[in-house]
């Protein structure tokens, strides 16, 4: 067990690795109770978040539709990335990060008030992600019939208000599946019903190693309040379009823009036999140096992959400082894997 | 609970120790050590006929978690070493004991020179 943002998590219930391969394989069930969902409520709600978020919430143009944003600073830093659902024209939902949940909510409250819109932290709501192959078939099997239905005709990125749930298609693994909120007190029996229809339960462990499989950011590790999304692979969330939209952070990004980001972030394989970690040194020969932002082994690649923030010059290969030796390491485009299928050339 | 077996030596930094008779010594990392890393992923073993001096770091054993240095727990010459774990690193998860084991050293010290006991070993880890 580790603390993790005030919440008491298991790395892993068993094999972190054989966790990793249930759900690239079969479906996996996760405790991700521990994100912060906050309940927005208020007419000028979308107005609201138009000027909050990086990415813009004018494109949810369906009742259910989610979106992925950074939420930033005036100086253009992340303060946190978050999905938001547009549920009603006067009900939008965001769900965010354990670690900075306090930090959102005074950010967010102390906004929200002039345009009339409040906010509601739903601590009565646990959350489960059910990810892999035969994650939405093995969920649906313990519903009604016709809520059955209702969830597997559910678009990716969409969610809907099932009963006292709400059922969406999202996740951080790089595999298709649903993140379900619910009530907290049924969250221990849908648990184990989940366990007996063969989904199998997985940790903070194999979160990490699949959603960096999946090439997906972590908030603390791949972009903070110091780095801007230009700058952490986030580019393509940040809505520059329609130009007169202000949002906060705008005005830098802009700049930033403008003048060319000075890093990127790209995907490292080390063909070697050694481990990638968050803050090696990565040296770029007759360039400069950069740093990984995440790194770990990939069960599905059997070798080590990470992200790093390296110059904007950085070619095809880079060396990593690896406990005390340079190993090099091949830039790649991320994701590395999907679908259960690795999209790298592996030597 | 951790498995601890009662006829091994054990170090504070959690290697084991088995006399093999003939001044041959082997040595791996403890079934609570193994749990703390997680699963296994890569192992670095010494070379064969090496010197190792006590208390020296000579293997690296690392997980999806972390990578830690193994450290000799007794002076003596390298005379073997599990290659099997290059491959199968995951064996010291399964079996740490036994098809998990690191090094065979050849050594003039006695196998039992500073070491503790399965119970004082014990004491340790439940002690966190």
């Amino acid at each position: 067990m580790v603390d993790f943002g005030g919440w008491d998590m298991p790395v892993a219930y068993g094999s972190q690795i054989e966790e990793h391969h249930a759900v690239r394989r079969t479906a996996g069930v996760f405790d991700v109770s521990h994100m912060g969902i906050v309940d927005l409520r208020g007419e000028r709600c979308r107005e609201f978040l138009r000027g909050l978020l990086a990415n813009d919430v004018a494109r949810l143009n369906l009742p259910g539709k989610a979106l992925y944003s950074c939420m930033l600073n005036e100086q253009g830093g992340v303060l946190d990335d978050l999905i938001v659902y547009y549920l009603d024209e006067d009900f939008f939902r965001l769900v965010v990060n354990a670690g900075t949940r306090d930090t959102d909510l005074a950010w967010i409250g102390a906004r929200a008030a002039e345009y009339g819109v409040a906010l509601r932290e739903r601590r009565d709501l646990a959350m489960l992600a059910i990810q892999g192959p035969q994650a939405r078939e093995r969920s649906a099997a313990l519903l009604t019939a016709e809520a059955a239905w209702a969830v597997l005709e559910l678009q990716p990125f969409f969610g809907a208000q099932i009963g006292a749930w709400m059922v969406a298609r999202t996740g951080y693994t790089g595999e298709d599946g649903f993140e379900i909120m619910l009530p907290a007190p049924e969250a221990t029996s849908v648990w184990r019903r989940l366990n007996a229809a063969g989904v199998r339960s997985c940790g903070l462990g194999a979160r990490d190693t699949l959603r960096l499989e999946a090439g997906m950011n972590l908030y603390g590790n791949d972009m903070n309040e110091q780095t801007n999304p230009l700058e952490s692979g986030l580019a393509w969330t940040v809505a520059f379009d329609p130009p007169d939209r202000a949002f906060v952070g705008r005005a830098v990004l802009e700049g930033i823009r403008a003048r060319g980001p000075q890093l990127k972030q790209v995907g490292l394989v080390l063909d070697e036999r050694a481990v990638l970690r968050s803050h090696q040194r990565v040296l770029v020969p007759g360039v400069g140096e950069g740093c990984v932002t995440s790194g770990t082994y990939s069960p599905t690649l059997e070798r080590s992959i990470g992200l790093a923030r390296v110059p904007m010059a950085t070619g095809l290969s880079v060396q990593v400082e690896v406990r005390g030796r340079e190993l090099p390491a091949r830039v790649v485009r991320v994701p590395f894997v999907r679908h259960g299928k690795a999209l790298i050339s592996l030597v | 609970m951790s498995n601890i077996p009662q006829d091994l030596k054990f170090t504070r930094s959690h290697e084991w120790v088995k006399p093999l008779g003939d001044g041959i010594t082997e040595f791996g990392i403890s079934d609570h050590a193994q749990h703390a890393l997680g699963d296994l992923v890569f192992v670095e073993l010494p070379d064969v006929g090496r010197v190792l001096k006590l208390g020296e770091s000579c293997a690296v054993v690392e997980s999806v978690k972390a990578a830690s240095d193994v450290y000799a727990p007794l002076s003596g010459t390298v005379v073997a070493v599990n290659d099997q774990l290059r491959h199968t690193p995951e064996l010291i998860n399964r079996d740490p004991y036994g098809g998990g084991w690191l090094v065979r050293l050849r050594s003039g010290a006695p196998a039992d020179a500073g070491l503790m006991s399965a119970s004082e070993y014990a004491v340790l880890t439940t002690q966190g």
